[in-house]
Order: C-alpha cells, then sequence, then structure tokens
C-alpha cells in the first residue's frame, strides 16, 4: 500500500502506518490525521511528538502508563488519563497516535 | 467508530441462528511477509510445488500425531459440536460449526489418504486440494480461536484445535503464514517479547511504574527487573508492561509480592509469557520462545517460576513446559513448577498473609469471565475444577459483591473472549467482535439481572479483546479490569493496620 501527498507517493503496510519512518514529516501527519476525520491540534501534537521522542530514545512507543505520566506533566494532570488520550485518538491512542508519529503499529496482546 | 459490518443483535436467552452460507468466506488476515515468514524457517511465498509440500506436510503430521490421525477418522457427523462455537452463533457462517471447519481439512485427508476417498472421491465427499481450498483453509482456520468449547461436547473428544493447528502449520509451510501470530513469534525470538520491547524500555518502564505506584500507595512497591537470586521469576504478558487494564494487575502482582515480603524479579530475557508457537502449530517456535524461560530461571538462580495473567500461557505452562523445558529440579520441589500467581495470591490469603479493605469495591458488582485456555487445558492448586474455583475465591476475598453469569457460559462451557488463538488483530475486527456475542449476551444477562459492573479476567487478550469490542456492544471498555487490579487495589499494605 501507499499513501500519496501533494503528488509524492509514500510506502505504507496493509493498515496505513508508514513503511519508513525517515519518510515521516508534519504534513504528512496532517494528511494521515485527516484520511480519518481528525484534525491535528496543538494537543494532538504534544502527543505525537512525545511518541516520536520516546521512539528516538527507545524503539518503541511507550507503555500507556509512561505516555499519561508524560502528558499529564505537559498539558495538565487532568489530562494524564486514558480517558483523555481516547478523546484525541478515539481509535485507540497506542494505535492511532503512533500511525500519526509515523512509528510502527504495536504488536502483541495489545 | 463506524463499522462496516452489522452488529449481531443481544437477544436473550441466546438463539441458534438461521445459517447463512459463505457469511464470512471473505474474513481473512493479513498474509504474512516474506521476511517474517523466512525468519521462522518457512518459505517466503506460496511454493511452486505447493500441491505436493502441503500433502507431504499433512502427512508428516499424521505420522507424528496419532491423535490427528483419530480426529480426522473418527467424527461421524452427529452434529453436537454444530452451536457450539461462538463463531458460529455470532456469524451464522456453517463453515463455522466446527464440524464443517474441520472438514474442510479432512475431505482433502479422505482424498488422498484413505481408500475411498483415492477410488471413489464423489461417493465420500473428498475433495482435490487446489489453490482454492489453501484460499478457504487461510480463511476458515482463522476463524477458530483454538478455544475447544467444541471438543467439550464432542462425544469422540475430537479437539478441532489440534485441527485448526495442523491447517495453519499445513499452509505456513507452504509459503501461506499469517502475518499477526509470525510477526510476533519473530520478535519473541530476536527480542523477548512479543511487542519488541527491549531492555532499557522495559526497565524505564517499570522505574517509571514503580515511582508511581509507590507514591500512590505510599508504600515502596518495586518492580524489580533481572535480579540475582530473587525467589519468584514472574514471567507475564508484555501487554502487562503496555497496555490497561493488564497493567494493574502487573501492579497488583507486586503488591501481593510486597505485602508477603517475597522477593521476586521479572527477566528482560524472558519478558513474555504468551507463546504463539502454539497457535500456529508449531511444536518446535514453541519450544524455542519457552526456553527463554528456563534460561532466564537458571541465569537468575531463582527457586520458583510464576506465570502472570495470561490464559494460552498457562495452557503452555501448565501442560506442555516440563516436556519443553523441563525438567524443573532446580527449583523449590515444596511449590508447584510452574505456579499460577492466581495460586500464589490464594494460598497467601489462604494462610492469612494478606487483608483486605473489601470496601473499596462495595461501588462494583463483578462477574468472572473464564478463559478458554485456563478453563479447559490447566488446573490450578491440584483441586479437580481448581482453575474456577480459585479465581473465585480471590474475587470473594476482595469483593464483597461477585455473581456468576449463567452455567453454559462459564467453567468447562466459557465461551472465548472472540480474540483468542492468534486472531487478536485489528484485521479480523469484523469477525472478533461477531464471536464476542455469546459472551456479550451472557454478560447482559447478569447486568439486567444483578446490576453487574465489572467483568474480571486473568488473559491479556481477553482484556484487550473486551476492551476493543464491547464498546461496538455499547457497554463501556472500563468494565474490564484484571483479576490482581481489584486484588491489588483493596490490599492493605500497611502491615501495622492489621
Amino acid at each position: 500500500m501507499a499513501l500519496e501527498i501533494n503528488g509524492a507517493t509514500y510506502e505504507t503496510d496493509e493498515e496505513g502506518y508508514l513503511a519508513n519512518l525517515s519518510d515521516w514529516s508534519a504534513e504528512l501527519a496532517e494528511a494521515m490525521a485527516a484520511q480519518d476525520g481528525c484534525e491535528m491540534s496543538e494537543n494532538h501534537w504534544e502527543v505525537v511528538n512525545f511518541l516520536r521522542e520516546y521512539y528516538d530514545e527507545y524503539q518503541i512507543a511507550p507503555a500507556v502508563r509512561v505516555l499519561t505520566k508524560a502528558i499529564g506533566k505537559r498539558l495538565g494532570k487532568d489530562k494524564g488519563n486514558s480517558k483523555y488520550l481516547y478523546e484525541l485518538f478515539p481509535y485507540g491512542p497506542a494505535k492511532q497516535a503512533c500511525k500519526y508519529a509515523g512509528l510502527p503499529k504495536p504488536t502483541g496482546c495489545v | 467508530m463506524k463499522p462496516e459490518f452489522t452488529i449481531p443483535v443481544v437477544i436473550n436467552p441466546p438463539q441458534t441462528p438461521a445459517v447463512r452460507a459463505g457469511a464470512m468466506a471473505h474474513s481473512r488476515p493479513f498474509v504474512a511477509k516474506a521476511e517474517h515468514q523466512q525468519a521462522l524457517g518457512f518459505p517466503g511465498e506460496l511454493v511452486d510445488d505447493w500441491h505436493d509440500k502441503a500433502l507431504a506436510k499433512m502427512k508428516q503430521l499424521l505420522d507424528s500425531s496419532r491423535a490427528l490421525q483419530v480426529f480426522m477418522d473418527s467424527c461421524v457427523k452427529c452434529g453436537a459440536c454444530a452451536d457450539k462455537c461462538h463463531y458460529f452463533l455470532g456469524t451464522a457462517d456453517p463453515n463455522n460449526m466446527p464440524v464443517a471447519r474441520q472438514d474442510l481439512l479432512r475431505a482433502v485427508y479422505r482424498r488422498y489418504f484413505t481408500f475411498a476417498g483415492r477410488w471413489l472421491p464423489w461417493l465420500v465427499g473428498a475433495v482435490d486440494l487446489t489453490e482454492d481450498v489453501l484460499r478457504e483453509w487461510y480463511a476458515y482456520y482463522h476463524q477458530c480461536s483454538e478455544c475447544r468449547r467444541c471438543s467439550v461436547y464432542c462425544p469422540f473428544g475430537i479437539d478441532t484445535a489440534e485441527v485448526t493447528m495442523a491447517g495453519r502449520e499445513i499452509l505456513a509451510s507452504v509459503g501461506i503464514g499469517q502475518k499477526y501470530s509470525n510477526e510476533i513469534i519473530g520478535k519473541v525470538h530476536d527480542i523477548g517479547n512479543n511487542l519488541g520491547l527491549k531492555p532499557p524500555a522495559l526497565a524505564h518502564t517499570l522505574e517509571e511504574l514503580a515511582e508511581e505506584v509507590s507514591e500512590d500507595a505510599g508504600a515502596p512497591v518495586a518492580f524489580p527487573l533481572d535480579e540475582n537470586g530473587a525467589e519468584i521469576l514472574l514471567v507475564t504478558p508484555s501487554a502487562d508492561f503496555f497496555a490497561e487494564p493488564h497493567v494493574d494487575g502487573l501492579i497488583g502482582y507486586a503488591k501481593v509480592f510486597h505485602r508477603a515480603g517475597i522477593s521476586w524479579t521479572l527477566s528482560s530475557h524472558a519478558s513474555e509469557a504468551a507463546n504463539f508457537g502454539l497457535f500456529v502449530g508449531s511444536h518446535a517456535h514453541m519450544k524455542k520462545v519457552a526456553e527463554r524461560v528456563r534460561e532466564a530461571a537458571l541465569e537468575l538462580g531463582v527457586k520458583r517460576i510464576v506465570v502472570g495473567e495470561c490464559g494460552h500461557a498457562w495452557r503452555v505452562a501448565y501442560s506442555y513446559w516440563n516436556t519443553l523445558i523441563g525438567p524443573f529440579d532446580f527449583l523449590d520441589p515444596n511449590y508447584p513448577a510452574p505456579q499460577h500467581i492466581c495460586e500464589v495470591t490464594h494460598d497467601l490469603i489462604h494462610r492469612g498473609a494478606l487483608s483486605f479493605d473489601k470496601s473499596i469495591h462495595d461501588d462494583k458488582v463483578i462477574t468472572f469471565h473464564d478463559s478458554c485456555n485456563v478453563a479447559r487445558a490447566s488446573n490450578m492448586g491440584g483441586v479437580p475444577g481448581g482453575q474456577f474455583i480459585l479465581p473465585r475465591d480471590i474475587i470473594r476475598a476482595c469483593c464483597n459483591h461477585f455473581v456468576d453469569m449463567r452455567d453454559d457460559a462459564i467453567g468447562e462451557a466459557t465461551y472465548c473472549c472472540g480474540g483468542g488463538g492468534g486472531l487478536l488483530t485489528d484485521d479480523l475486527v469484523e469477525l472478533r467482535v461477531k464471536g464476542a456475542l455469546p459472551r456479550m449476551q451472557a454478560l447482559r444477562e447478569v447486568i439486567d439481572e444483578h446490576g453487574v459492573t465489572h467483568m474480571a479476567a486473568i488473559c491479556a487478550i481477553c482484556k484487550s479483546q473486551f476492551g476493543k469490542v464491547m464498546p461496538y456492544y455499547e457497554f463501556d471498555m472500563d468494565m474490564v479490569v484484571s483479576l490482581h487490579q481489584l486484588v491489588g487495589d483493596a490490599l492493605i499494605l500497611d502491615r501495622g493496620a492489621h
């Protein structure tokens, strides 16, 4: 599968996750979100940016508690929970946010 | 979330649906990429001589498993299994009647391995092996979660899961593997767990967790990693590190160990309890995955191995580990080897080592989902039916309000969550939603009659599956809880208090 944005083509897996992390750009994230009918707000970006920073260090997306704790610190304690993350990413924060961040989909019993 | 399929209607008492031929013929998971196939020693794509290779594989499986041979020969089509499968009840596709699904393989078996099938194929329903047959196998052997409910009702004890495993193994051996399972098995071989969580990430995750839990609990609850000389090695599904509500179960185990003063450790080498080798029918991969546990236990010098909340992991540990990675003569003979976390907690409760503030759960009415692999392929506590008794005893010890779902949906007759056996993947979401119907019906009943608010589970797959599919049935995903979450929340950590 592939994703076409502004005339350029990017390889993805069957579910639209980028095949190459290095293809990622902010524009691409916006475009992927738009395809799902999701508009990237500042708070969406906080999550996506944190995922990318974490992935850069650990080569995996953060565990949900690591993510909620970090988001709580950045956006305020009332937002440091899964409920808020599901409001931002209704398809599931781990999977949907990873997609926009250009990370591979988490695998396993999750 | 807008589904592109019809969500089954929850009706109580449940009714067997009128069959709809081919209703799920389109359902098939993503096929494994060449790299994921080859990493496991399977061909990267459909091989040229797939016909002969598939039959040779079938012969090899028949020769090496007398059980499979008997399962191929002994079905009399009595129909006892026909209405027992959650996927049939949820999809109405007649190929999801276990007898019919098995017969997809059996028809080919008859054609090439029986006298009547060789000479009079039309008389005995024998079928030539074609690419269409392979495609049908791929579709329907990924519509069985290997839960073995049908086998409970089979007068011959035919184990459908074994037939499914054989079907999948033949497919993988000619180049058609399933992406979800095979990618995951490769990750365990490479990194040690299904997620691909490397040691630094695991260490960081556990540090963060210890900080958070200790702060909340007001006690230094540790999550030790690779600690030499610990009493217990805990092997748990990696979902416990990563997802909700799984992580609350992990927190519960840690609190139990903390309160009981038992030293324990996780291992970065064996950071996964799940063993998808079982799902794809590969003894070799099941063994290779399991070996990490033995290696870690010996390396760390532990006295006991305890398995966390993971259904099929407990099946593999309880029924296969001794053959795969035994003997466990290096462990403390005073404890079961391996031991389930529920056995640990139950024993401690029994000995008065744990006390609970049950009132913390007074806003809840709990029911319990028996996981298929625990229910029908294992035991706990060394007493008949212990795998049903122990979890319920534990819930009653820490909660005031517990009710069971109806008899034909629990215990040995429990329904699969709908996502087991390597089917917990988004490319099968229609199947997963539909297959959850019988559980959702039984749950609906206890909600209506007893005001049930939460359903506890002891399996990572069940928890993720319910979290995903319950919103389709208009249930809140937070209704699903880890059993040890109930334990951990009610456990009194302060020794001075009691």
